[in-house]
């Protein structure tokens, strides 16, 4: 490994020295404010290295990894996403109390996890990265040790990741038998159906897609909200990423085409008519985060990758502002995750409420949102490809979703006699949801910009 | 033209900071923001078109492009943004600055999709609209109002996600025989499309201006949505959200499609009769001013909907005719009913007769609007439905005399709401203030718009004639 390799890490190392670094300091002084203050330099550096590393060049460092455009999009969004819930967490867990200072170290570990798979080309950085990110979820989502419904959440994801991870890599087993390599590129276009059928059950449960999303809702719910914003944003974003790449570089063959079509189409029609009648927000996010994913399947199968991309980095804003509030008005004991809470909240906070409203018309596909375009574009990417069942099912349904978007957008407004006390937002917090609502207005009016990245990036995979 | 949507837009932010100065400031800025775009509208070198690329990625531009059909209606919406403004002087009392904000985002809507001269810009405007005004209702309505502004919203968002596809579909197909992506409306005039693919492009398109005009079978959240909007809410929704489905209508279904256009006319044309004699039936059967008046809307926008396509000119002149008519008379009408609600608190008619007897002012000017609701010669309805039925006389016959018996129906509901509230025996305690010089004020424009319309159509006529073909 030469020192050039070393300097395209930069992103990963600082990442992983922040986690480092956060376990040390919290050993030797268990503060809630110092743990934080180092994690997020941790992830601002690795953001910043991202920015700062020459990415002309696709750059092979090892067997295992490449860092190119692509890559280096991902481990971006992946640091910010990480960054935001850090800053916008602080104040959560303030509230919540006990020992929070393994949550950063978790977070870290969870986000460098991501990082590796946005820049794996290899089956086995492909399971090492998932682990990686894996495992602190196990931890994460039980952290509230407190609440049953967090223990349940983290047993069930607890069994549930371990098996499908198992299934996974027994279908890299299989691939491995046909093939008898590991890279994604020299596997070849006649992939075992057999192996490239396990991954894909593999994959479906991280991305909780139709029908392996059995766990999405309760681990939504039960997980602390500054988790399940980690799961929503970081772990099905990395996810993808990966997905993106594997099938981009091993080929598409019909019956995958069919496959991922249903899945498509059972997940936008499931998540959504699931979401209408829940009263729950973090669970409503959930079956709403289904059917999101199931719109990214459209934008894959139609060979958007930037598109995708897009898709991707609107969905990130949109699920931070909405999580951002979340997290903001939950209490020592409870999430605010009941819509009740919600009632009347622009007449108590007006900000907090204007990125919650921001949030869900994004998630609507309204204007003047991120959300309006990049569902635009989907629609565009789709009938371009010709996929007009694809895009039928995904403009009914989504008909279908304005409904409880719409609902939640309601209850906000609703004039209250008695307003429950909700904790006011910290200055930080503010400002990290005010950029986080700014950019989900650019990316609603102002696209070019971030076009032209996405598509740099997608050209990296081709 | 930007300077409008800029005035309007950038002037419902302000409105909505400048509730912290006292409730006054909102109503001005508001004001202000409407004059300054209604002055811009009137300049006619700033009417200019503007192509700017917005997503040129996807052949996208920020097309805007004005012609004497689209300009009729800016200045109706402008026009109507100020008795908007006017009229909720009183009513609106609470967070009077979001209130504007929506306002004027609705209006600024509503302009963008008159101007629009690119279809993802329209769509955008088509969407940006909705919003604002399920808050309109939503926040300042009467009775059941989360239930109306939800079907409001769902019926048009729906619609509406059926029109993307539509337009997404149309610029592919353009694409295929070009090899370029655009959604230029000038570019996709005259893209070839096989019979099927122009049928099913068009029901995209159809189906969003069918709800929102609305037509018959869709017209379902029109009647709970104006009864619940406040006064300034029904005054835009009859006055422009019904248009934007006219003119959907005229502007891209004909000129886009115009062989399936000739198809589907005899079903739409149809529709528009079943509408008009459905909707003066209902009417009949109401009890609620509000709701009668709104089911009113249903059969004049049946005669729009009949006249765009008959398909010959004289018929289009009416429909557009009807538009303007309609949208002056119906809002007044809606004025009036919001005034009785503020000073009776009900709309019941069957609480109301003889209100002439206290209030002989709004009993005159309310008789005025629903004569010119019933199509009185001499006030600019009549000329529009004689347009329309004249037009459609000469395509087919029986249905322009099926949709006369619409008129007959119209003379019947209109006089009995008439009848119902302000004549017959006047009721004990029934006592309330008469018209206030705000509200005459108002209404006497109108009035006088109106009775321009009717005496001196030609103008209007010729304006919008010059708008055959696209922008």
């Amino acid at each position: 490994m030469s020192g050039r390799d070393v300097v395209s890490l930069l992103p990963m190392l600082m990442v992983a020295g922040g986690a480092v670094a956060t376990m040390l300091v919290a050993g030797f002084w268990r503060r809630h404010r110092l743990a934080q203050r180092v994690t997020v330099v941790g992830l601002a550096l690795g953001f910043v290295s991202v920015l700062w590393i020459d990415s002309e060049t696709p750059r092979h460092v090892t067997t295992l990894l490449v860092i190119d455009r692509f890559a280096l999009l991902f481990m971006g969004l992946l640091t910010a996403a990480s960054f935001t819930i850090a800053v916008l967490s602080t104040g959560y867990w303030d509230r919540k109390g006990g020992r929070v200072e393994e949550f950063y170290v978790l977070l870290q570990v969870a986000a460098l996890g991501g990082m590796v798979l946005a820049a794996s080309r290899h089956l086995v950085s492909f399971f090492l990265g998932l682990e990686l990110l894996t495992v602190p979820l196990y931890p994460l989502i039980a952290y509230s040790r407190a609440e049953d419904r967090s223990i349940e959440a983290g047993v069930k994801y607890l069994v549930l990741a371990a098996g499908s991870a198992a299934i996974l890599l027994f279908g890299m087993a299989l691939l491995y038998a046909e093939a008898g390599t590991l890279e994604f590129g020299r596997l070849g276009g006649g992939l075992a159906p057999a192996g490239l059928a396990l991954i894909l059950v593999g994959v479906g449960f991280k991305l909780g897609v139709a029908p392996f999303h059995l766990w999405v809702p309760d681990v939504y719910e039960g997980a602390p909200a500054p988790v399940t914003a980690l799961i929503a944003t970081v772990s099905k974003g990395a996810m993808f990423a990966v997905l993106l790449r594997f099938l981009q570089m091993t080929g598409m063959t019909p019956s995958l085409e069919a496959a991922l079509g249903v899945i498509a189409i059972a997940s936008m029609a499931l998540g959504n008519v699931s979401a209408l009648l829940q009263d729950n927000v973090k669970r409503l996010l959930g079956y709403s985060s289904i059917a999101h994913l199931g719109y990214l399947l459209v934008a894959l199968l139609a060979g958007g990758i930037d598109v995708a991309a897009y898709y991707l980095l609107a969905y990130f804003a949109t699920v931070l502002g909405a999580f951002g509030v979340v997290m903001a008005l939950s209490g020592r004991d409870r999430d605010a995750d009941d819509l009740a809470d919600y009632r009347g909240l622009y007449w108590r906070q007006p900000g907090a409420a204007l990125v919650l409203v921001a949030s869900f018309l994004s998630l609507a596909g309204l204007p003047i949102t991120g959300g309006f375009l990049a569902k635009v574009f989907v629609v565009v990417s789709g009938l371009r490809s010709g996929l007009w069942m694809l895009v039928a099912a995904l403009a009914v349904t989504s008909a279908v979703g304005v409904f409880y978007y719409l609902r939640v957008i309601v209850t906000v407004f609703r004039k209250v006699e008695e307003a429950p006390p909700s904790p006011r937002l910290s200055r930080a917090a503010g400002a990290v949801l005010g950029i986080v609502m700014g950019l989900l207005v650019w990316l609603g009016v102002w696209p070019e910009p971030f076009q032209r990245i996405m598509v740099s990036a997608a050209g990296a995979l081709r | 033209m930007v300077v409008i949507l800029g005035a309007l837009l950038l002037g419902g932010l302000l409105a909505w900071v400048a509730e912290r100065w006292g409730e006054v400031w909102p109503r001005g800025v508001a004001l202000m923001a409407l004059a300054i775009a209604a002055a811009s509208s009137l300049v006619p070198s700033w009417r200019g078109e503007v192509a700017w690329p917005w997503i040129p990625r996807l052949g996208v531009g920020f097309h805007l492009a004005v012609d004497g059909l689209s300009l009729l209606l800016v200045w109706l919406a402008l026009f109507l943004g100020f008795v908007s403004v006017v009229v909720s002087w009183r009513e609106i009392k609470e967070r009077v600055g979001l209130f504007h904000f929506n306002l004027l985002w609705v209006l600024a809507g509503v302009i963008g999709v008159f101007l629009a001269a690119d279809l993802m810009l329209f769509y955008l405007f088509w969407e940006l609209m909705l919003i604002p005004m399920a808050f309109l209702i939503l926040v300042w309505g009467y009775g059941d109002r989360v239930r109306s502004a939800l079907k409001f919203f769902i019926f048009t968002q729906a619609s509406g996600l059926a029109m993307l596809v539509s337009i997404v579909a149309l610029a592919v197909f353009h694409a295929r025989t070009t090899g370029r992506l655009s959604f230029d409306l000038m570019e996709l005039q005259g893209t070839p499309l096989s019979q099927g693919a122009a049928r099913w492009v068009m029901f995209g398109f159809v189906a969003a201006f069918a709800v929102k005009l609305p037509a018959v079978p869709v017209h379902t959240w029109l009647p709970d949505a104006h009864t619940d909007a406040p006064t300034a809410g029904s005054v835009v929704l009859a006055g422009l959200l019904l248009k934007t489905g006219a003119y959907g209508l005229l502007r891209f279904v004909v000129p886009l499609f115009p062989q399936a256009a000739a198809e589907a006319a005899p079903i739409l044309m149809g529709v528009g009769v079943a509408g008009i004699l459905y909707g003066a039936v209902v009417a009949f059967a109401q009890t609620d001013f509000k709701r009668l008046v709104a089911y009113t809307s249903v059969a004049h926008m049946g005669f729009v909907l009949l006249g765009i396509f008959a398909l010959n000119p004289m018929a289009r002149q009416g429909a557009v005719l009807q538009m303007i008519a309609h949208g002056i008379s119906t809002p007044a009408l809606f004025i009036i009913a919001g005034a009785l609600q503020a000073r009776l608190h009900t709309r019941d008619l069957r609480e109301m007769g003889g209100l002439w007897a206290v209030a002989p002012r709004m009993g005159a000017v309310a008789l005025f609007f629903i004569v010119a609701t019933l199509g009185l010669p001499g006030l600019g309805n009549f000329v529009a439905e004689f347009l329309t039925l004249a037009g459609t006389f000469q395509m087919r016959a029986w249905m322009a005399a099926v949709a006369a018996a619409g008129v007959v129906g119209a003379a019947i509901y209109a006089l009995s709401l008439m009848q119902r509230s302000f004549h017959g025996p006047h009721r004990e305690g029934l006592v309330m203030s008469d018209l206030s010089v705000r509200e005459v004020v108002v209404l006497g424009v109108m009035m006088a718009v109106l009775v321009g319309l009717g005496l001196v159509p030609q103008p209007v006529l010729d304006l919008a004639g010059g708008a055959h073909v696209g922008p």
